[in-house]
């Protein structure tokens, strides 16, 4: 049996010529540090990235790319196609592990200084390849039809139309035609399916290739300083005097960890199932909250925080800065230290998009600059806040629900968290201030002026000036007290505001 | 071989190229041009038509009500998504504003509320007033217009395309929209 397996490789190998390749990327020296722990992203991605083309072929099965059919169709998947679900579910699981996995492998060679000489390329490769798979998962989010894929392509739409002078034209092709329709599902199929992932296995055959020819990067050691002219000998030295062969030097930890995020994969997808569909993709649906997936919740957030004239520059010139950034990184940072001790800007910078990142996306899990579109009807006002008031405060406090002030304002904790919590609103203004504000809005708050008549102006700040708490008195205008003391003086009588 | 024989190659080989050139611009010419159809479709105004939104009596005087249409540049694999909602408020007599659903910061749908008289958006928070000019938030502008007439008892508008801050939701050039 063995003699007979050998006679059919021997079979191959004598038309296919593969065996010297195979031997060659199989035995290349891998230094003895770089087969770490720290060095398992990579193949981690490439296996994530694997499983998405085969699941992604699987739905292919049964998914109908028409937007008239897609939503049914992913219902049947889940519903009525045996493990349907959690075909999906792997498929979306992967997708958040892809690029989670992708940004953890580009914050762990941009901290061991990998994008130096002579590996700028497989550096810029990489860049395109987190825009791939940025891509990737925003033309997913499209392919789950449904009210978010809707509107976010709405707000796609909206991006591309602040674009100066050819932003008609630009709208037009990214949706295929004047408005949301079968047509764009259709081309973002096409980029998901076809142009997108082409794309991504020439890169990543690109990106493999070289890590193979130039050797993985060695562990970075503080004073060790990378120079273009000496830079290749002293690598070839290090990986054959402290190296290893690949194979099983350093590959047993990636395939170790790869099983590992399959499992995990799995585990996921077992447990929490796919995501979606959300609602039809029916647009006169209007009572609904559109939400990207979370690769894109930072943007979401900050599109709520950036002041208005700031918005169109940030969107249209950011990208263009951060992409130029990061594409040109090795030509000026391509020599010299590669340890993190020694190179303290490169930390703080990783750390910073970090955080800002990770901030961004918290806050857009809760959205506290979206009005709580049913605060108005669904919050009750709570029974502390009406024991004990006058009718007109009573009074009030319907005109604060009716008028859908609490969409944007909380008390007793819900309600909506655009504008500031009510609860002790008396303190910090007068009741003049109060009738001002509610009349003349200003702040980010509209004017509610012509929607209110005097008598419902009263009684919501009769309520707004009961908003304080027991042991706190409300804000009082000095300049009022005042004239009321002079009064005092000159008439000799009580004015009874103070007691 | 002779030098001229080289030569004679040499030629062979850019003739080759030089051919192959030519039929490749052949090639992607018509094949932009249909790539670039969208944009070629919009130049004709092949997105414009007037398309009723109802009867009159539909729209009672001082308010403001969410109306569908069928967008008229459909195809029967569209789905739901070729219906289009919009609000019509219709101010007096045959004065009607109608605006478009998206909100004017980033495209979300806008809801009504009557009680106070304000659009709100879901998404990040842009209000409008009732004439549909901002009020508060992100978005830059008001909510966008739909150009319309009324005929016959009708109430129409110019559909339809996604309105964003470089296209209308009417195309404008040339189009006949009476504003009140």
């Amino acid at each position: 049996m063995p003699r007979l397996i050998q006679k059919i490789g021997d079979w191959f190998e004598q038309r296919l010529k593969i065996a010297p390749v195979v031997r060659e990327t199989m035995e290349h020296p891998v230094p003895t540090k770089s087969a770490s722990w720290f060095y398992v992203f990579g193949s981690a991605a490439l296996t994530v990235f694997i499983i998405q083309i085969f699941t992604g072929i699987m739905l292919a099965l049964i998914y109908v790319p028409s937007a008239g059919e897609a939503w049914n169709s992913l219902q049947y998947l889940n519903h009525g196609v045996p493990l349907g679900w959690y075909v999906r579910a792997l498929h979306g699981w992967g997708s958040n592990f892809m690029v989670a996995i992708v940004l953890i492998h580009m914050v762990q060679v941009a901290m061991f200084g990998a994008y130096k000489f002579p590996r700028e390329l497989t550096w810029i490769v990489g860049i395109f390849l987190l825009l791939m798979t940025l891509g990737m998962a925003f033309t997913g989010q499209v392919m789950r039809f449904d009210q978010d894929a809707y509107w976010g392509l709405g707000i796609g739409a909206s991006i591309c139309g602040r674009v100066p002078f050819i932003g008609a034209w630009v709208v037009h092709l990214l949706l295929g035609g004047p408005i949301i329709a079968g047509d764009t599902l259709s081309r973002f199929f096409d980029f998901h399916v076809f142009v997108i992932p082409g794309l991504l296995i020439a890169f990543v055959s690109v990106h493999l290739l070289m890590v193979l020819k130039l050797g993985i990067n060695e562990w970075p050691m503080p004073g060790r300083l990378v120079r273009r002219s000496t830079y290749v000998q002293e690598y070839e030295e290090l990986a054959h005097k402290d190296g290893m062969p690949f194979v099983p030097g350093a590959i047993w930890k990636d395939m170790i960890f790869a099983a590992f995020i399959i499992f995990s994969v799995m585990a996921c997808a077992a447990y929490f199932g796919p995501f979606g569909p959300s609602g039809q993709p029916d647009p006169t649906i209007v009572q609904t909250v559109p939400k990207p997936d979370f690769f894109f919740q930072w943007l979401y957030a900050l599109l709520a925080f950036l002041p208005p004239a700031m918005e169109t520059p940030a969107l249209l010139i950011g990208p263009v800065v951060i992409l130029g950034f990061l594409i040109c990184l090795p030509f000026f940072a391509g020599e010299g230290e590669k340890h993190w001790s020694r190179r303290p800007v490169a930390v703080v910078t990783i750390l910073l998009s970090a955080v800002t990142l990770g901030t961004l996306t918290h806050l857009a899990s809760y959205t506290p600059w979206s009005p709580i579109m049913d605060a108005w009807s669904g919050d009750p006002v709570p029974v502390d806040y009406l024991n004990g008031r006058s009718p007109l405060e009573r009074q009030g406090a319907a005109v604060f629900q009716e008028k859908q002030c609490r969409n944007c304002h909380s008390i007793g904790g819900t309600g909506g968290m655009r504008g500031p919590a009510l609860d002790s609103i008396a303190v910090r203004k007068t009741h003049a201030q109060l009738v001002r504000q509610v009349v003349q809005g200003g702040g980010n708050m509209p004017a509610y002026g012509k929607n209110l008549n005097p008598a419902e102006v009263d009684a919501l700040v009769s309520f707004l000036d009961t908003l304080h708490p027991a042991n706190e008195p409300g804000a009082r205008d000095s300049a009022r007290q005042i004239s009321a003391e002079t009064e005092h003086f000159a008439t000799g009588t009580p004015t009874g505001e103070k007691k | 071989m002779s030098d001229s024989e080289v030569s004679r190659r040499q030629f062979f080989v850019k003739l080759g190229v030089a051919l192959n050139g030519l039929a490749a611009v052949a090639l992607a010419t018509p094949v932009i041009g249909y790539l670039l159809g969208p944009i070629f479709r919009a130049k004709d105004g092949g997105y414009r038509k007037w398309i009723s939104l109802g009867e009159l009596d539909e729209f009672p005087e001082g308010q403001t009500r969410l109306a569908k249409y069928k967008n008229p540049i459909a195809n029967a694999w569209d789905g739901e998504t070729d219906n289009i909602p919009c609000w019509v408020r219709r101010t007096q007599g045959e004065k009607f504003q109608v605006f478009a659903i998206n909100c004017a910061h980033l495209g979300c749908p806008v809801r009504w509320f009557p009680q106070s008289g304000l659009f709100m958006c879901p998404c990040h928070g842009g209000v409008y007033y009732q004439d549909g000019s901002r009020a508060s938030g992100p978005p830059e502008r008001g909510l966008f217009e739909y150009q319309y007439k009324v005929e016959g008892g009708h109430l129409m508008i110019e559909a339809g395309q996604l309105p964003t801050l470089s296209t209308s939701a009417s195309l404008r050039e040339g189009s006949k929209g009476c504003q009140g």
